[in-house]
C-alpha cells in the first residue's frame, strides 16, 4: 500500500504534463485482447475472425501478436503482475499446468453442449489438464514424427518401416550420406529448452532414460543419457550438415524442402510444410513414419499444442470463453477448409476432423499425425518412473532456466568445444541444483 | 612529386578504408532490403538475382495495421523529444551558467543510470504503470523513453550551452532581461545547431526504443518495433516477411537520418571536435 501513494502523486503530476493523449475511451460493447502467437494457423484465425464478430456484434477483438519467445515473457509479466492486459492468452503444453496450479487461469468448464469436449483429443485435453480440470482448449497441436526421401531409399533400396527404430535410423544416414549424395539426416542442434532439447529429451526417453528419478535426483549423467547423446552427436557429425549446432526448426525446414536432407525427425506440423509444393521443392518425394524408438517406444514422440486459455486477471471471462470455444470448435475448422482448402486446417485438435474424407484426402499425413498425437502421453512417457509430467520438457518452473542450460552444454558438443562427458557432467550438475533450490528434491 | 605521391597514396588508402567501413555497415540493410522484395524460398538463397516481388508487403500489409503503429511511433518519438528538452534545456542551463560544487558528479551520475540494464528494472515500472493507469498508453511509453533518455539529453545540450560565451548572457541579464527571455531569445538560437542535433537524436533513439516499447504496451500504444517483433516465426518460413516489416519500420527514421546527416554527424562527435 505503501508504495501505491508515491505512484499515485507521480501519476498525478504526468498526467498534468498533458501528456495522457490517448486516455482510453471504453466503449458500450466488449473489447477482448488476445495475445497470439505469430504462426501460420494463428494468422489464419485472425483473419477469419470477423466472422465471429458478425455473430457476436457486441464483442470486438483487439490482437497482439508476437514471436514465441516475446510472447511468453510479455504473458507471463501480465499474468504475474495481475495487471489484466490480456483476455485471451495463446499459452503452450509446458505453461497451461503450472500457470493453472498457480491459480492463473479460469478453468475451462461450462463449455456450451454444441461445443462437444469429447471429441477433442484425449492426450492434448490431459496435457492442458491439472488436477482433473481443463484449463485451456487446443488450438493446433503437434507431435514428432520421421521425415524421409521416398525416392532416394527406393534408388538405395533401403525401406522404412511405419516404427522405425534407432538403430535403423543410423544405417539409413550412414547410406545416404555415402550413396545418395544428402547429408542422412538432419536434427535440431540450437540450443534452448524448446529447440534441441525438445528433440534431445525424446530420444533420452526412447533409450530408457529420464530426466529425474522418482527423488527428484537428476539423471543426466546415467547410461542411458551417455547413450542418446552419443549418438546423438555421432550421428550428427558423421552424416549430419556442417553447422548443425546451430539448426533450428526452420533451418532444418529450409535444408529438407529444398533437397538437401534424407532424413528428418522433428514436429509433426512441418508435414503441411513440406508437403505444399509452393514451399517445398521435394513435395512429391516426402515419406512419413513414426518417431524412432529404442529400447521404448514410450516418450519416443513429443506433445505439444498451441492452446487459447483466459488468465484471472481478465473481467470479461464470458466474453474471452466464448471466443476460446469458437476458435478451436467444429465450426471453425471447416471455416478454414472453406477459406484455404482441407491442408491448412489446424491439426490434432479434434477426432472429427481426421473423419473427414476430404481431410484424409488432401493431407496423407493425417493419420500419421493423430496416431503420434494419440499415443504421446505426457503423464506416462517414461520406461522408468518419472516424477514430473511432460514427455520433451520437465512440467515445472524452473525449467526453462536449466534445460535450456543442460542444451546450451549439448549443444557446445556438437560443435566440439566440449566433450560429451564433460556437457552431461555440467547438465547434471545444473538440473541438480535447480531442483534442490526449488526444494523438489526430497 | 614525391610528397603529394605519398600524399595521394595515403589519401587513396583512407578513401578505401572509409569505402569499406561503410559497406560493412551497409551491409545489413542492404540484404534486409533486397530480402524484402524475395519470396520466402528465395529469402534463403545467398543470390542476389532474382524477379523482385511485392507479395511480403501485400502479407504485411494484409497483416497489421502499418499505419496505426507507425502513428504511435510518431507521437511517442515527437513527445519525447518535446518533452526531454522542455527539461534538459532549464537543466543544462543551470549547469552551464550556474555551476555548483557537485554539478560535476550531478552529471557523472546522471550517465551512471544508463549503465543499468533495462530488464533490472521492468517489474517494479510495470508494476507502477499498471497502478498509475499508464500500461498500455501513448503517455506511459513517452514517460519512461524521456526518463531514459534525460541524461543524454541533458549532457548534449550542456555540452553546447558550454560553448556559449558567459559574457554575452551577463550583458544581457545587465540590459534587464529576465531568465526565461535570455533562455529564449539569446540561449537557444545561438545554440541552435546544437539543439537540432539534440532533438534528431532522441527522435531516432525513441523510434529504435524496443524494449519497453514491447513490455510496456499491447493493443493500443505499440509502435513499429512491436510490429516488427511480430513477424518473427519459430515455426515456418518468415524472412521475407520479416524483411519487408523492417524496411517499413525504418524508413520514415532513415529518410530523416538521411536528410539531416549533417547535423546529425555533428551532434554525434561533440566530444571530438573540441
Amino acid at each position: 500500500m505503501q508504495l501505491q501513494a508515491p505512484a499515485f502523486s507521480f501519476g498525478k503530476l504526468a498526467l498534468a504534463c498533458g501528456f495522457a493523449l490517448t486516455a482510453l475511451s471504453a466503449g458500450a460493447a466488449t473489447t477482448l485482447t488476445i495475445a497470439a502467437l505469430n504462426n501460420p494457423d494463428m494468422v489464419e484465425l485472425k483473419k477469419l475472425s470477423p466472422a465471429f464478430e458478425k455473430q457476436n456484434p457486441d464483442i470486438k477483438l483487439n490482437w497482439v501478436v508476437l514471436e514465441e519467445n516475446v510472447l511468453r515473457q510479455r504473458v507471463t509479466t501480465d499474468i504475474a503482475t495481475n495487471s489484466g492486459k490480456f483476455d485471451v492468452m495463446m499459452i503452450g503444453t509446458y505453461e497451461a499446468p503450472i500457470w493453472a496450479k498457480k491459480g492463473w487461469l479460469y478453468p475451462m468448464d461450462k463449455l456450451s453442449a454444441d461445443y462437444d469436449v469429447n471429441d477433442v483429443v484425449k492426450t492434448a485435453r490431459d496435457g492442458l489438464s491439472y488436477g482433473g480440470k481443463l484449463y485451456a482448449l487446443p488450438f493446433y497441436v503437434e507431435s514428432s514424427m520421421t521425415f524421409y526421401r521416398k525416392d532416394l531409399f527406393a534408388k538405395l533400396g533401403l525401406n522404412m518401416p511405419e516404427k522405425p527404430t534407432y538403430t535403423q535410423i543410423a544405417e539409413y544416414a550412414k547410406a545416404l550420406k555415402e550413396k545418395g549424395g544428402v547429408y542422412g539426416i538432419c536434427l535440431r542442434g540450437k540450443a534452448g529448452w524448446g529447440e534441441n532439447m525438445a528433440y534431445l529429451s525424446t530420444l533420452v526417453n526412447a533409450n530408457g532414460g529420464r530426466w529425474f528419478d522418482e527423488k527428484w535426483h537428476a539423471t543426466i549423467d546415467s547410461p542411458e543419457w551417455k547413450k542418446s547423446v552419443n549418438f546423438y552427436v555421432d550421428l550428427l557429425k558423421n552424416y549430419g550438415p556442417p553447422g548443425a549446432s546451430t539448426n533450428g526448426f526452420n533451418e532444418n525446414l529450409t535444408l529438407f524442402a529444398s533437397g538437401k536432407c534424407g532424413m528428418w525427425i522433428d514436429a509433426t506440423v512441418a508435414a503441411g510444410m513440406l508437403f505444399n509444393p509452393k514451399e517445398s521443392q521435394v513435395a512429391d518425394k516426402v515419406g512419413f513414419a513414426m518417431a524412432p524408438s529404442g529400447v521404448t517406444a514410450k516418450g519416443s514422440s513429443w506433445l505439444w499444442s498451441w492452446s487459447l486459455a483466459i488468465p484471472k486477471s481478465s473481467k470479461q471471462e464470458q466474453a474471452a470463453k466464448q471466443f476460446v470455444q469458437w476458435a478451436t470448435s467444429k465450426e471453425y475448422i471447416k471455416l478454414v477448409a472453406s477459406d484455404l482448402g482441407w491442408t491448412s486446417v489446424p491439426p490434432g485438435t479434434r477426432i472429427s476432423t481426421y473423419n473427414q474424407p476430404e481431410y484424409l484426402k488432401a493431407a496423407p499425413f493425417a493419420k500419421f499425425v493423430l496416431n503420434a498425437i494419440q499415443s504421446a502421453n505426457p503423464n506416462d512417457a517414461t520406461l522408468k518412473k518419472a516424477p514430473y509430467s511432460g514427455i520433451q520438457f520437465v512440467g515445472i518452473p524452473e525449467f526453462q532456466s536449466f534445460g535450456t542450460v543442460v542444451g546450451q552444454s549439448i549443444s557446445g558438443a556438437l560443435a566440439g568445444t566440449t566433450s560429451v562427458d564433460a556437457a552431461l557432467k555440467a547438465g547434471q550438475a545444473a538440473a541438480n541444483r535447480a531442483v534442490v533450490q526449488g526444494g523438489y528434491q526430497k | 612529386m614525391n610528397r603529394s605521391a605519398s600524399r595521394n597514396l595515403r589519401y587513396g588508402l583512407t578513401t578505401a578504408l572509409a569505402w569499406t567501413v561503410a559497406i560493412l555497415v551497409f551491409f545489413p540493410i542492404f540484404w534486409m532490403m533486397i530480402t524484402a522484395f524475395k519470396t520466402e524460398e528465395q529469402a534463403y538463397q545467398l543470390s542476389v538475382f532474382f524477379t523482385p516481388t511485392l507479395q511480403s508487403f501485400r502479407d504485411v500489409f494484409a497483416r497489421s495495421d502499418y499505419l496505426a503503429f507507425a502513428g504511435n511511433s510518431i507521437a511517442i518519438s515527437v513527445g519525447v523529444t518535446v518533452l526531454s528538452l522542455l527539461v534538459a534545456i532549464p537543466a543544462a542551463y543551470s549547469m552551464a551558467f550556474f555551476p555548483g560544487p557537485k554539478t560535476q558528479k550531478l552529471l557523472l551520475w546522471m550517465m551512471s543510470t544508463k549503465m543499468m540494464p533495462s530488464v533490472g528494472v521492468l517489474l517494479p515500472v510495470y508494476l507502477l504503470w499498471k497502478n498509475i493507469g499508464l500500461l498500455d498508453t501513448l503517455s506511459g511509453l513517452i514517460i519512461i523513453y524521456t526518463l531514459i533518455n534525460l541524461p543524454i539529453a541533458v549532457w548534449m545540450t550542456y555540452t553546447y550551452f558550454c560553448e556559449v560565451p558567459k559574457e554575452i548572457l551577463e550583458a544581457s541579464r545587465i540590459d534587464g532581461a529576465s531568465t526565461w527571455q535570455e533562455i529564449v531569445h539569446l540561449l537557444m538560437p545561438m545554440s541552435l545547431p546544437g539543439l537540432a542535433s539534440t532533438a534528431l537524436l532522441l527522435l531516432i533513439l525513441s523510434w529504435n526504443e524496443a524494449f519497453w516499447s514491447i513490455n510496456l504496451s499491447s493493443a493500443h500504444a505499440a509502435p513499429l518495433t512491436v510490429f516488427i517483433a511480430s513477424y518473427s516465426s519459430p515455426e515456418g518460413l518468415f524472412w521475407a516477411k520479416l524483411s519487408a516489416a523492417s524496411l517499413l519500420a525504418v524508413a520514415p527514421i532513415m529518410v530523416l537520418g538521411w536528410l539531416t546527416q549533417k547535423q546529425l554527424v555533428r551532434g554525434l562527435t561533440f566530444g571530438a571536435v573540441k
